[in-house]
């Protein structure tokens, strides 16, 4: 295909429309920012009425989402919020690798091997990503009951896996109608297997457009509330639904507490949408436009 | 002089013709024995199946039945199509459509709406605009949770900033979720804030696909701005615009977290949509039954949607 030099990357914008931009996207931030600084205000300062934008700032609440104190005020707990950190982070990186192996693997075979009902197929397994979670859950959570493996580990990897994966397969079939096939045929020419083929030759070609589909997953994974909600136990829990037992506290919702996990739990997803915001706007698409 | 040369171009051409000839030969038997798909799909399918495809059936089958899932040694008593009859006739699971209905078409009309303005700000080069759009791409990194129970602050009519931004005007505290229709206004602004920089991501990929001659070639030709857009761009841009339209309305037709954080359904069941709605009657009332009839219904309606989104891809790499 041709390069065609596309319009907005030619033209830099004017002084007016950056600086529009900027307010723009300032005013945008405001509820973000309004949550970090939460994170470090005092009770007092958290609910003070009119809202206060400058106060002494405070590192309680921090220490606090991980610390309690004993009802007699000897002793240090642990919230237990340590592992639900743990959780998200082995939940989420688990489910996308499956989703990403799972769905590269298939892709291949949509992209380049010989399969009657093509479109067939890609069409369901496009539903299967459109139906609401929560129809989903009613029969996985019976399902699980049944099993034995309702909160386990493998229960919810498993279903973040499978919920990953009509994107991941969607994505990266995108990616591979892309390549180029003369090198592949070459190979093929040669003997190469395909799964060969599909490990030397095509993934190295599409590093980008593993980190697009991987990040997009990432994200959902790593937000997700309803089936964490829903197939976790107390041991599996991620933060997200570790987040609302605070709200849920019996002394009112501490805010600041609130604000502090919400900002740390934000942290990880800001750096690697920072870093890979090329690609997180090709993953919006599905994959769909053309590069 | 020629000799060599002729020979050496006869020599050139006589490589070239075998290359072709063993290029063509190859893709031919390529295809023949290209391998069957079948080993490489199956285990992504097995793992759909699982997860997917299998709780569906046991979903489509309980639907027919009364059945508790909280009582698993009463047995199932058969209803046949009683639970859909049921629910088709219930004036309050037309509400809760209605109120889906409603939320979706405010919330993507003005995610729209934000995002295509954002896009317009967003799609040339400027110093600092990775940062700047950091800004707004911010808000769908969130999870919902967070963004929802903080909302739920904002909207507190003693502490929140909301009330605190009207109490000047009307000397009174203002409560957003008050009433039926400042509670789902709320609601769709949390949602529209939350997602419109998803949109602005669609129409700026959307962006990238205009080339740029065509938009000098409307300036050479002194076309009007407007013309411009309708004639050069707005083309480029239709297909990503149906998709974000479609994908949005999918998505926000299964929301959830939002609304559960924010109003949980109030005042009333004025802000209950299909969502919260399986989920009382799945998880409250554990009326299993009932609760998968009402996702079969749901399902229904998505794979009518996805349908249509299917085609506008279909449509946008046909156009490509």
């Amino acid at each position: 295909m041709e390069e065609v030099e596309s319009f907005p990357t030619r033209r830099p914008a004017g002084l007016g429309r950056t600086l529009v931009a900027a307010l723009v996207g300032l005013v945008y931030f405001f509820p973000v920012v309004w949550m970090i600084l939460a994170a470090f205000k005092t009770r007092a300062d958290a609910l003070a009425t009119p809202p206060k934008l400058f106060f002494t700032p405070t590192l309680e609440h921090f220490w606090a989402s991980f610390h309690r104190l004993s009802a007699d005020g000897a002793r240090v707990l642990d919230t237990g919020l340590e592992r639900n950190f743990a959780n998200s982070i082995g939940i989420s990186l688990t489910s996308v690798g499956l989703a990403l192996i799972l769905g590269a693997i298939a892709a291949y075979g949509f992209a380049r091997l010989r399969l009657a009902g093509r479109d067939y197929y890609m069409f369901y397994i496009l539903v299967l990503r459109m139906v609401p979670p929560i129809t989903a859950i009613v029969p996985l959570y019976f399902l699980f009951r049944v099993t034995g493996l309702g909160g386990s580990y493998a229960a919810i990897v498993l279903v973040y896996t499978a919920f990953n994966l009509p994107f991941a397969i969607w994505m990266l079939k995108s990616f591979m109608d892309e390549l180029h096939l003369p090198i592949e045929e070459a190979a093929r020419l040669d003997g190469s297997s395909e799964m060969k083929i599909l490990w030397r030759i095509c993934l190295p070609q599409m590093r980008a457009g593993i980190a697009a589909t991987a990040i997009i997953a990432f994200v959902f994974t790593w937000n997700d509330f309803l089936f964490s909600l829903l197939l976790t136990s107390v041991d599996t829990r991620t933060v997200p639904v570790a987040m609302t037992r605070v709200v849920g506290a019996d002394v009112g919702v501490d805010w600041g507490v609130f604000a502090a996990i919400g900002t740390i739990y934000l942290l990880p997803v800001l750096l690697i949408a920072f870093f890979l915001q090329d690609q997180l706007t090709r993953g919006a698409t599905f994959g769909t436009v053309p590069r | 002089m020629p000799a060599d040369e002729v020979s050496t171009v006869r020599g050139g051409r006589g490589v070239s013709n075998e290359m072709a000839a063993t290029s063509v030969n190859s893709s031919e038997r390529g295809s023949a024995s290209l391998a069957r798909a079948g080993p490489f799909i199956a285990p992504a399918l097995a793992a759909l199946c699982a997860i997917n495809a299998l709780p569906f059936l046991w979903s489509i089958g309980v639907s027919f039945f009364h059945f508790r899932a909280d009582r698993m040694n009463t047995p199932p008593r058969f209803l046949g199509l009683g639970n859909y009859l049921d629910l088709i006739t219930d004036p309050d699971i037309w509400e809760h459509f209605t109120n889906t209905g409603v939320m979706i078409a405010c919330s993507v009309s003005i995610q729209l709406v934000v995002g295509a303005g954002l896009a317009f700000l967003f799609h040339r080069r400027f110093p600092g605009r990775r940062w700047v759009l950091m800004l707004v791409l911010t808000p769908m990194l969130l999870s919902t949770v967070a963004v929802g129970t903080f909302f739920s602050l904002f909207y507190d009519p003693t502490f929140g900033i909301v009330s605190a931004f009207v109490r000047p005007f009307t000397g009174a505290a203002f409560a957003p979720l008050g009433t039926p229709f400042s509670a789902t206004a709320s609601l769709v602004a949390a949602d529209a804030w939350m997602w419109s920089p998803f949109v602005m991501l669609l129409l700026l990929a959307g962006l990238e696909g205009v080339p740029a001659y065509l938009v000098e070639a409307a300036e050479v030709d002194r076309a009007s701005n407007w013309r411009r857009f309708w004639t050069v761009i707005f083309p480029a841009i239709r297909g990503v615009l149906l998709l974000a339209l479609l994908f949005r309305t999918i998505e926000s037709f299964n929301m959830f977290d939002l609304i559960y954080t924010i109003t949980n359904g109030g005042p009333g069941t004025s802000t209950e949509s299909v969502s919260t709605e399986i989920y009382d009657t799945a998880f409250v009332l554990f009326e299993s039954g009932r609760a998968s009839a009402l996702g079969n219904i749901s399902v229904f309606v998505v794979i009518v949607l996805t349908r249509v989104y299917f085609r506008a891809i279909r449509l946008r790499k046909e156009a490509a």
